[in-house]
């Protein structure tokens, strides 16, 4: 194995480059000034006290997590339309990305929740919405890694990550429905949308960069990783054969 | 097009009279979900009628995995879908007769279960128009989201699985929607069901399009 990756062109058995290097050390940078300005230098909130900090994460996390539903929408549109395999790798990568940053957003939240609310969990239309969300990356995740042949996953895969945006707006509408008729969203009012300035208002727009940059970077990343195993994949058959026939040379 | 759909739809459902696997197997089941939810939750309670329209379309829901995967499965054996993709037919117009025939079968189920509800859960049943329409828009809703899907999972080793996880998450408006019309209409305000209607009628559209569009890709390649 070795001799194959000192074989490779140069940068092949890397899925970094100059460039995603000086992306990485702006992303550690920046969430080193978020961590400044959000646990040191921002005040409390008047309401919510010390917890507030938590959400110079959470907001951003949740609207990068937003991003990368569009991008594998936008990829598997790309991918079906085109039969561009780029865009089909952009669409894998990004839902990947879009499911570990939902999952921080549900994380955040529920850990923002218990101190705010008093429990964990509430069955708000936000909450529940993005608890769908996660749903239906997982189902779209699942059929991009089946066993099965490249072509069947590649197309099933893209089919459903086309109907994501679609279904995550009908869902988010109805559950949104659900709750109101039901009861006021009151739960948030005093949340993410009350007013916010100054210095916690620069903490949240550092946020932004921070997590805006740890999001670009996974997302070259694990792009250039998708690729490289595509690559293996083609590759890994040729491979094994000039392998076998080097062996039989030598003895 | 349609006349292929009808084609399709009538030789499903000439293979359930046949084979009554959706009578013999599918309908016990759904009473079995219902007796189950007995066991669950205190009969004793009010807690049965107060759920009935969410319990009553969580087993429809069941129901219809299994009527969707037994759509496929008669499609899977002998090089049938070879022999569809031979006929000639237009795929919608395949997609169309798939979802009309499993729309026959649950309709026919919504009707028995909704007897069921009644007889043990003692719901009272009101406001028969709004029932009636929600049925058949949940109805086809599901089929519709459920034979794209269906298609999606179908040829692959763990279809029996992925279908679930695939469909659930984009049908809960469909369930919010049945059920908080079921609701409206049980409780004597039909007024506020109406809305919901609307919501799975534009669920329902989208489906319907999306199926008639991209059946036929997804047909040919498995």
């Amino acid at each position: 194995m070795t001799t194959q990756l000192d074989a490779a062109p140069e940068g092949l058995d890397s899925t970094g480059s100059r460039a995603t290097r000086v992306l990485g050390v702006l992303a550690i940078l920046s969430l080193a000034v978020l961590a400044l300005f959000g646990l040191i230098l921002s005040p409390p909130d008047a309401s919510q006290g010390e917890v507030v900090r938590i959400l110079y994460v959470h907001v951003p996390s949740a609207t990068f997590a937003y991003i990368g539903c569009f991008l594998t929408t936008i990829g598997s549109a790309m991918f079906l339309w085109r039969r561009s395999a780029w865009w089909e790798l952009v669409a894998y990568a990004s839902a990947e990305i879009a499911t570990v940053f939902t999952a921080i957003v549900l994380v955040t939240g529920m850990i923002w929740g218990r101190p705010t609310w008093g429990v964990y969990w509430v069955w708000d239309a936000r909450l529940t919405s993005t608890t769908m969300l996660l749903l239906l990356l997982l189902g779209y995740l699942a059929v991009r890694r089946l066993p099965a042949d490249h072509d069947v996953r590649t197309k099933r895969s893209a089919i459903i990550g086309l109907l994501l945006v679609p279904n995550v707006i009908i869902v988010r509408q109805s559950v949104q429905w659900w709750r109101t008729l039901h009861q006021k969203p009151t739960l948030l009012a005093n949340g993410v949308g009350a007013k916010i300035e100054g210095l916690m208002l620069f903490s949240l727009f550092i946020g932004f960069i921070a997590i805006g940059l740890v999001f670009a970077w996974l997302l070259i990343h694990r792009f250039r990783l998708a690729w490289l195993e595509d690559q293996l994949d083609d590759a890994g058959l040729d491979a094994a054969i000039a392998e076998r026939r080097a062996e039989g040379d030598r003895s | 097009m349609i006349r292929d759909a009808l084609l399709i739809a009538g030789k499903d459902l000439r293979l359930e009279l046949r084979s009554r696997v959706a009578l013999n197997q599918v309908l016990p089941f759904a009473l079995l979900v219902l007796v189950l939810f007995a066991f669950a939750l205190d009969p004793d309670k009010s807690v049965l009628t107060e759920a009935t329209p969410g319990l009553y379309w969580i087993a429809v829901l069941f129901s219809a995995l299994l009527a969707l995967q037994r759509s496929f499965a008669i499609e899977a054996t002998d090089g049938n879908r070879d022999a569809l993709r031979l006929s000639g037919l237009d795929p919608a117009g395949i997609f169309l007769g798939k979802v009309l025939a499993v729309s026959v079968q649950l309709i026919v189920l919504e009707a028995l279960l909704g007897v069921g509800v009644v007889v043990l859960y003692t719901s009272r049943i009101d406001g028969w128009v709004l029932l009636a329409v929600t049925s058949v828009i949940a109805t086809a809703s599901i089929a519709a989201a459920g034979t794209l899907y269906g298609v999606l999972a179908a040829g692959l080793r763990v279809r029996e699985t992925l279908l679930p996880l695939l469909l659930l998450p984009v049908l809960a408006p469909v369930l919010i929607g049945s059920t908080r019309a079921f609701e409206a209409a049980l409780n004597g305000s039909p007024s506020e069901g109406w809305p919901w209607v609307g919501l799975m009628s534009i669920f329902a559209s989208l489906y319907v399009v999306a199926g008639i569009f991209g059946f036929g890709p997804l047909l040919e390649e498995s």
